[in-house]
């Protein structure tokens, strides 16, 4: 894992220019050929991709269980950044958290870059940006020493 | 569930400053230290780090114990653990996805040179 432990950051280079990574990622039909944790279906993509337009997509997971997160798009600059909110559909009481994608041209491609924050505040986001000076992975140990529970 | 989603909020919001995370990365080296030695390597007064302390016990990250005059600080790991646990779902969702993203994305790219011949 990567960046800091309030938010989660993935790297990909993607052989393929920004304009079509960006429309896989906001059209319907690409995102129901890629979206979801397994295998399963997706059964329901809508988007509106705009500056408070909103998208939903609904899937159903390989064990059966169906899963809908939804939100609203915050900034829309095709083909760099897109940044929406997001909540997983029956956890209303839980604060969004906000998802963003940054696309980059690089000579293969894209280098596309994902970060999922768990608190949307825009000081909170700086603050994150600001980083962790990387004692993750020796937190980590630790607890695992210290086995369940406490 | 919903008191469960309002402590990791707590969590992660003790976590996001930085003062906070440095004592939390000293208690991982040194468990059980006092107060007056935590407050030590920073810039800042000792109620300054009092405060940090407070947010980090409210956020069950901490527990402190007085022994006469000393107050020890010991790292409480469970609510890290779930704030950990957070990161990793979304990390399993989001490697998945993506590996399709990638394969879906270059497929487009290949029939977009294709049709443009």
């Amino acid at each position: 894992m990567e960046g800091p432990m309030t938010s989660l950051t993935l790297v990909r280079r993607i052989k393929a220019r920004p304009s079509i990574v960006f429309d896989a990622l906001t059209m319907p039909e690409g995102i129901a050929c890629w979206w979801g944790p397994d295998d399963g279906p997706v059964l329901v993509a809508e988007t509106d991709v705009r500056i408070g337009g909103r998208f939903r997509v609904r899937f159903r997971m390989l064990d059966g269980i169906e899963h809908e997160s939804s939100g609203e798009y915050l900034e829309v600059v095709r083909p760099t950044r897109l940044a929406m909110s997001w909540r997983w559909a029956g956890d209303e009481a839980i604060g969004e958290s906000l998802l963003e994608f940054d696309l980059r041209a690089i000579p293969e491609g894209t280098e596309l870059r994902l970060t999922h924050s768990r608190l949307p505040d825009e000081e909170t986001r700086q603050s994150h940006q600001r980083g962790w000076s990387g004692s993750l992975d020796k937190l980590e140990r630790y607890f695992q020493a210290r086995g369940g529970g406490s | 569930m919903v008191n469960h989603e309002a402590r990791l909020s707590r969590t992660f919001a003790a976590l996001v400053d930085p003062t906070r995370r440095a004592i939390l990365a000293r208690l991982e080296r040194e468990d059980g230290t006092s107060v007056s030695e935590l407050a030590r390597p920073f810039e800042i007064k000792l109620p300054a780090v009092m405060k940090h302390l407070d947010v980090l016990d409210a956020a069950g990250l901490i527990t402190r114990s007085k022994a006469g005059r000393t107050v020890t600080v010991r790292l409480a790991p469970r609510p890290m653990r779930a704030a950990m646990d957070w990161l990793r779902r979304y990390e399993r969702f989001w490697s998945a996805s993506l590996d399709r993203l990638v394969t879906y994305a270059e497929r487009k790219e290949r029939e977009a040179r294709w049709k443009g011949r």
